[in-house]
């Protein structure tokens, strides 16, 4: 098998505004590659989710799209507080995002629900204290 | 429903996209929480909302959403106005409040039509 297109980026963890630019980034990578608009918007909406999460929870980090024959995968890294209860941190609703980012869209408990929902395999490893990384694949 | 009908529904101003507003548009949601609005998926939709800041604009182009209306006399900057405009999104500004400005476009026939991505 051929090796996969590789794309890297820094998720900024200071800056909220800012947040999402490396989905956007990707977004129109997968446009320029010709991919169907149903699986750019599946890829884009779920690397999105995770860099907001990353932004709030963790300071950053870093994410990496792999795109294979028959997939994509997305892989986030962080170095943030780890995720203490996994099952928990999955139902909808759940979030111990601070109130201020409430205010500004975000923090309902959404993001990793959403994230599974629009891919077809996610893996959560995380330890509290050393990060998260969140592997997400996207079949063609 | 059109783009042009919105503005007309809403009396609305056009903060950028003039160009676009004979595009038709087939559904619509209204929400602060962008969260919400990820969840689910529509195609050519238009997104009321009341939060002004550049992640409504993110999250519209993640969601190939394409015209953004800000509620309550809101007015975004001109740095989100152009990121908008970079992306194709029409935005539009109305004085209407959430429920009315969703009244109204529901009552001219524009429905949600949202369907969760399973």
């Amino acid at each position: 098998m051929s090796e996969p297109l590789k794309f890297q980026y820094e998720v900024d963890g200071d800056n909220f505004t800012s947040a999402g630019q490396a989905s956007v980034q990707v977004k129109k990578v997968l446009r320029r590659l010709g991919l169907d608009p149903e699986t750019i918007r599946r890829v884009s909406i779920a690397m999105y989710e995770g860099e907001i999460n990353m932004v709030i929870h963790a300071g950053g980090g870093e994410a990496e799209v792999l795109i294979y024959e028959d997939s994509i995968e997305i892989i986030l890294r962080d170095k943030g507080p780890g995720i203490a209860d996994i099952d928990q941190a999955m139902q909808e609703g759940f979030s111990t995002a601070p109130d201020n980012i409430r205010s500004l869209g975000f923090g309902a408990g959404m993001g990793l629900p959403n994230m599974k929902r629009y891919t077809d395999d996610m893996q959560i490893e995380s330890t509290v204290g050393v990060g998260t990384t969140i592997t997400m694949r996207v079949n063609l | 429903m059109t783009i042009r009908d919105i503005r007309d529904l809403l009396d609305a101003q056009v903060l950028c996209g003039d160009g676009e507003l004979d595009r038709e548009v087939h559904s619509a949601c209204g929400s602060d929480m962008m969260s919400d609005v990820l969840a689910f998926v529509k195609n050519q939709a238009v997104l009321l909302t009341g939060l002004v800041n550049a992640q409504v604009v993110r999250t519209a182009v993640m969601m190939d959403i394409v015209c953004i209306v800000f509620v309550r006399s809101k007015k975004p900057s001109q740095e989100i106005v152009d990121f908008a405009e970079e992306n194709d999104i029409t935005v539009l500004t109305t004085a209407r409040r959430m429920y009315e400005a969703c009244g109204r476009l529901y009552a001219a026939g524009l429905k949600g039509n949202g369907e969760m991505h399973e």
